[in-house]
């Protein structure tokens, strides 16, 4: 572990460690044992009594309208409850609602779950069954009969713009830099410029500018969605789902199905994975509707291929980048134009991929467009830094060009341009306390780094290796948490942020410093819509960061009572009494003395239960920066890329629990890895997904990575109780460009498109 | 007075100004002052008398969470860029 910037610390090391009893300590998450042995309830494991179970007919076509639906065969099918169509849907309006994390247009939103007049991607939902069992249900979906005029599908941003595209949603209104625009494509065209870019260019020596393609790709969390629901005879819906946030996840469905929020109980169970997929709804309005006619609760699970065809990718785009730098090697000017399919309705990452691009750099003129445009694929969602491995792949393979063209150290380079506390962002803001340059610095001295790599391979196989760095921003916003003391010294801790990363660990470790009592006597659990108050959706790498100070707040709350009921026990005055280390005592009598524990076991006799709750509602939760080195073997006959060695730096502020947060780190990695090299959708002529499985989407697995080593910088937040920034998604941002390249350095060819597949790098080699 | 940075899409209302030196206690008088001093400026920034979906009001370093609430020490500055999400 690298400890950095220590002024900028609001604690020092006190005990050798970083001044903590708990954070920074890896106890065993409260969870694991319920995981591993399989007694942890997933959606799929959910059997209520009186269960109906659904399914869905989806579009064949990517574009189509939809003439007619005729559900009278399946209807009549014996074990059938209810069939229903987008014309069972409420009528939503046309307005956006705010889910904390970015807002949803629900009319939108309702087409996107049950279709409407018109198909706009392939596997769009256009019916739904509920029948006594799931085959029946399938059996039911074959007889529904759809008539589809079916319509020139588009297939990409470049096709979306050109002249003639067919227009995919005739109401859309585009916004071309404030102007507004019908008869488009274009949902939004927004621009950031400072400076005069311009006369940058002019001033500089050396000028590169290239064009960058990503594929589109999917979150591939291994738990496909899921919904069970249950709209009673009180027009009181439960809904048991699979969700990044319940209470973003109640706000659609109520807008969607035009009830108050009151009305929705969302019961989040636990979750495999999400990565930004699982903070939009798909099969609970659906299954809620279907419940409502059937008079029983239904669940809806979906298959693999529904899963790629139908959720949430990350988008597909190009990004050029055009930047210049002076005699020095300092960057003068950049001008970047960032486009990114959003699928069938507007709302792509671009907005996040604008606030990335130039992030890593000091850059006194720049301008950045960026473009959210309709094709005929699934509506995209967030994927883990949005935006930020697109730009960041666009960006680094740049400043590695620069680099290698004016013979500078790549580390040097980026050390010299780089952001840090008070640089103002190409989009307007300054930085607060960041971490950029430690991680560079911890990067240039790393063992990793340092190492010296064999370029010659086995069987002519030739080594390269490549840096990048990547940013993403972070967010706050609202959680709650609620502590009550047991009698036996432990604490129950109840929240409202579902766990995908461990931060029942984290958040109940931030509660356990405060009280001064061991991890383990914390007990956390993650409860419904009813049961806390709104919290946000676990994303936006806020968990730990929101919810940890929502906890925080609430101990501290907690240990105010208990020296209130330690004075009443010793009959002195409040203010005499202090807390330290996990015991109350008085300042004036060293007699008086009671552990966390002991005191806890008084709460009777000084006045009963002791609870108290935490909320906050912050705003950013200060930028998260990392850097990457990546050492690559490439077979120049078949183009396959073995990663050697692989190494992710990243400043994280303060590591609660530093096993999880080199999970993430190592998580966020892999997953790049797959994007730079393998993950994509291949889509025919007619826009259709031909790869919706596993077997044909490929992931990395365990047999196809080093291990991936980490090294944890911790720059503190100064505005975190504990320094604390968000973690999971800045290691997704520097992969690909890290692997492009390692790619270069090995064989001498700039590949621009990823995935870099064995046949991109084959092709380019032959050009070479 | 607040140091507002002028969105590119809107600095054809400040004359091509990308910074523009306006007062107000609190964004809700910042943003009434500055469709005074350039009219047209308020609806790209308020819809149903809060800010627009899909907008975010930076005032300093940070978004605001309180809206038009937001009360403004002098010579912050207050940036109006897309609102953003993660994943």
């Amino acid at each position: 572990m690298v400890a950095t910037r220590k002024s900028a610390s609001a604690r020092t090391s006190t005990n050798g460690k970083n001044g903590y009893r708990v954070i920074g300590t890896r106890p065993i998450r409260h969870d694991g044992v319920d995981k591993v042995t399989g007694r942890a309830i997933y959606g799929a494991d959910l059997k209520l009594p009186g269960l109906a179970h659904g399914a869905v007919l989806r579009s064949p076509h990517a574009h189509a309208n939809i003439k007619r639906i005729d559900t009278s065969k399946a209807a009549r099918l014996p074990g059938v409850y209810t069939v229903i169509t987008g014309k069972d849907m409420p009528r939503a309006d046309s307005r956006e609602v705010d889910l904390g994390e970015g807002a949803t247009n629900l009319r939108w939103a309702s087409n996107n779950v049950l279709a409407g007049e018109k198909v706009v991607y392939r596997g769009q939902p256009v019916a739904a069954v509920a029948a006594v069992d799931q085959n029946t249900a399938l059996e039911a979906c074959n007889l529904i009969q759809v008539e589809y005029q079916v319509l020139p599908p588009v297939k990409d941003v470049r096709h979306a713009l050109s002249k003639g595209a067919t227009i995919v949603l005739d109401d859309l209104v585009g916004d071309d830099l404030g102007k507004k625009v019908r008869n488009t494509n274009m949902a939004r065209h927004f621009r950031h410029e400072f400076g005069d870019p311009e006369a940058g260019f002019k001033k500089s020596k050396l000028i590169v500018e290239h064009e960058y393609e990503l594929a589109t790709v999917h979150q591939g969390y291994i738990e496909p969605h899921n919904a069970t629901a249950h709209w009673n005879s009180e027009d009181r819906i439960t809904v048991w789902t699979s969700t990044q946030g319940a209470f973003a996840a109640r706000r659609q469905i109520a807008g969607i199905l035009q009830v108050d929020d009151s009305r929705v109980k969302v019961i989040p169970l636990e979750i495999g994975g999400g990565f930004g997929g699982k903070i939009p709804v798909y099969g609970e309005p659906v299954a809620a509707v279907l419940s409502k006619k059937a008079g029983r609760p239904v669940k809806l699970l979906m298959d693999r291929k529904a899963v790629f065809e139908s959720t949430g990718p990350t988008p597909a785009g190009t990004v050029r980048v055009k930047m210049g730098v002076d005699a020095r090697g300092k960057i003068v000017a950049a001008d970047t134009d960032i486009r990114f399919e959003a699928g069938g309705y507007p709302g792509s990452p671009v907005g996040a991929g604008a606030m990335c691009v130039l992030s890593c750099y000091n850059i006194p003129n720049t301008r950045i467009d960026g473009y959210d445009i309709i094709t005929n694929k699934a509506k995209t969602a967030a994927y883990r830094a949005p935006g930020s491995t697109h730009v960041a792949f666009a960006v680094e393979s740049v400043v590695d060009e620069i680099c290698e063209k004016l013979g500078m150290d790549k580390i040097e380079f980026r050390l010299m341009n780089a952001s840090k506390e008070g640089t103002r962002r190409a989009d307007g803001p300054t930085f607060p306390v960041v971490g950029n340059e430690e991680c560079l610095i911890a990067a240039k001295n790393s063992p990793h780094w340092k190492s010296k790599l064999v370029r010659n391979g086995p069987n002519g196989r030739k080594r390269g290796r490549g840096i990048a760095s990547g940013y993403w921003f972070n967010i706050g916003l609202k959680s709650v948490v609620t502590l009550s003391v047991n009698t036996d010294g432990t604490v129950a801790l109840i929240e409202g942020s579902t766990d995908i990363g461990g931060t029942r660990a984290s958040i109940a470790m931030q509660a356990a410093e405060v009280l001064g009592i061991p991890a383990e006597d914390v007990r956390p659990v993650v409860v419904d819509t009813e049961s806390v108050g709104y919290t946000d959706v676990t994303g936006g790498s806020r968990t730990c960061y929101a919810t940890g100070y929502a906890a925080y707040h609430a101990a501290q709350s907690v240990v105010n009572i208990l020296r209130e009921r330690a004075a009443k026990l010793w009959d002195i005055k409040v203010s005499d009494v202090d807390f330290k280390d996990g015991a109350f005592f008085s300042k004036s009598d060293s007699e008086l003395r009671l552990s966390f524990k002991q005191l806890a076991k008084k709460l009777d006799e000084t006045g009963g239960p002791v609870g108290a709750t935490g909320a906050v509602d912050l705003s950013a939760a200060g930028g998260g920066f990392g850097v990457h080195i990546a050492d690559v073997e490439v077979d120049p006959d078949t183009g396959k890329v073995d990663i050697l060695r692989y190494t992710a730096i990243q400043d994280v502020g303060r590591a609660i629990h530093p096993s999880y947060v080199e999970g993430q780190m190592q998580g966020g990695a892999v997953q790049g890895i797959g994007w730079a090299l393998n993950e994509e959708y291949f889509m025919d002529d007619a826009v259709r997904m031909a790869n919706s499985s596993f077997l044909d989407y490929r992931m990395p697995t365990s047999l196809d990575l080093p291990k991936i080593e980490t090294i944890i910088v911790e720059v503190p937040n100064p505005i975190h109780p504990f320094g604390v920034r968000g973690v999971g998604e800045t290691p997704i941002a520097p992969p690909v460009g890290t692997i492009a390249n390692a790619i270069y350095d090995a064989v001498g060819v700039r590949l621009r498109q990823a995935p870099m597949k064995p046949g991109r790098i084959v092709e380019a080699l032959a050009k070479k | 007075m607040a140091n507002v940075f002028v969105p590119y899409n809107m600095r054809k209302l400040t004359g091509g100004q990308v910074q523009v030196r306006v007062p107000g206690k609190n964004l809700r008088e910042l943003v009434d002052n500055l469709e005074k001093a350039y009219p047209g400026m308020k609806e790209f920034i308020i819809e149903d008398d809060r800010l627009k979906p899909g907008l975010a009001a930076i005032v300093g370093e940070q978004p605001t969470r309180q809206g038009l609430m937001t009360r403004l020490e002098d010579d912050t500055e207050v940036h109006f860029l897309p609102a953003i999400s993660g994943g």
